[in-house]
């Protein structure tokens, strides 16, 4: 994995398998505290403290098709190489919180990335689903709830292409928006 | 600066056209693996090619949604087309440039690309 988006990506599809139907993915990059923090929080089956224990293991999986699982694993290890933190905390029965801190200044800090592509990927793939996408720089916040669409959309499918369109635009202009200083 | 009332006028314009999408029974399946091994190999461009060039032949009988591991890591990016009633074409290795290919031979005109199928991979 190149990119931290490509890494949100990954996980979120956990997100998803764990029958969540509201995934929150929160980016805050703070300049002051030198960190880029992603979170993912989701509404899904959750985990019990054993497999919670087990889901670092990269020899860890719930899929039959191979004997890896490594998503988790990488993205632990993307930011505890800028000498940042992983921490992940699971209710059974209720949802799955994790996130992961890099220090933005060190060499070893891969890029986020195209964060909207893996956005709309998300949102085209799984139009039922709820995506609360928040990214923050520093005082700038910028958010999509794809709740509200659907509202406005009254019963229009959030993959229709000209949705997805406007969608491309709207986020990509929030984004233009936030790293523009002043 | 787009705002999301915007997407009000989209609506509108949406529910007058007849959704022919739903209701057929020939609905053509395109499935992108996107587990950590198809996102890692390149599967996310290769997903917006395809529904870029869905669009563009306005092909409306055609779903496109993601899968998880098929099992076969070392051929991802992998795209899957079900048709109702034939077999499932499995198709590996895949690029922006194949899934051009494969939209206008495959989707639009019924003609299976076998060269880029998982059997002509794995001679």
């Amino acid at each position: 994995m190149q990119e931290i988006s490509l890494n949100i990506l990954d996980l979120a599809q956990n997100s998803i398998s764990a029958g969540a139907i509201v995934i929150k993915i929160t980016i805050g990059e703070n300049t002051a505290l030198d960190t880029l923090t992603v979170s993912i929080t989701d509404n899904g089956k959750g985990m019990s403290p054993l497999q919670l224990q087990s889901v670092i293991d990269p020899f860890y999986t719930t899929r039959a098709t191979r004997k890896v699982g490594l998503g988790i694993p990488f993205f632990k290890m993307a930011a505890e190489l800028t000498g940042g933190r992983f921490e992940i905390a699971s209710t059974y029965g209720v949802g799955t919180e994790l996130s992961g801190v890099f220090i933005r200044s060190h060499i070893d800090r891969m890029p986020l990335g195209d964060i909207n592509a893996t956005i709309i990927t998300l949102i085209q793939c799984n139009p039922q689903l709820d995506f609360i996408y928040r990214h923050s720089f520093d005082e700038r916040d910028f958010t999509l709830d794809t709740r509200e669409v659907r509202k406005i959309l009254e019963g229009v499918s959030l993959d229709e292409y000209e949705v997805i369109v406007f969608l491309k635009e709207y986020l990509s202009d929030g984004e233009k928006e936030l790293i523009n200083a002043n | 600066m787009k705002n999301l009332a915007e997407l009000a006028e989209i609506r509108d314009r949406m529910k007058n056209k007849v959704n022919i999408r739903e209701t057929n029974g020939d609905n053509i399946r395109v499935l992108v693996g996107m587990a950590t091994c198809g996102i890692a190999a390149g599967a996310r461009p290769v997903l917006n090619a395809l529904v870029e060039e869905i669009n563009k032949r306005s092909l409306s009988n055609v779903t496109i949604t993601q899968t998880g591991c098929i099992g076969i890591c070392q051929y991802e990016p992998v795209v899957e087309i079900i048709e109702p009633g034939k077999d499932k074409t499995t198709y590996v290795n895949m690029t922006t440039e194949k899934a051009l290919r494969v939209v206008s031979d495959h989707l639009a005109n019924g003609r299976i690309v076998n060269e880029f199928t998982i059997g002509a991979a794995a001679k």
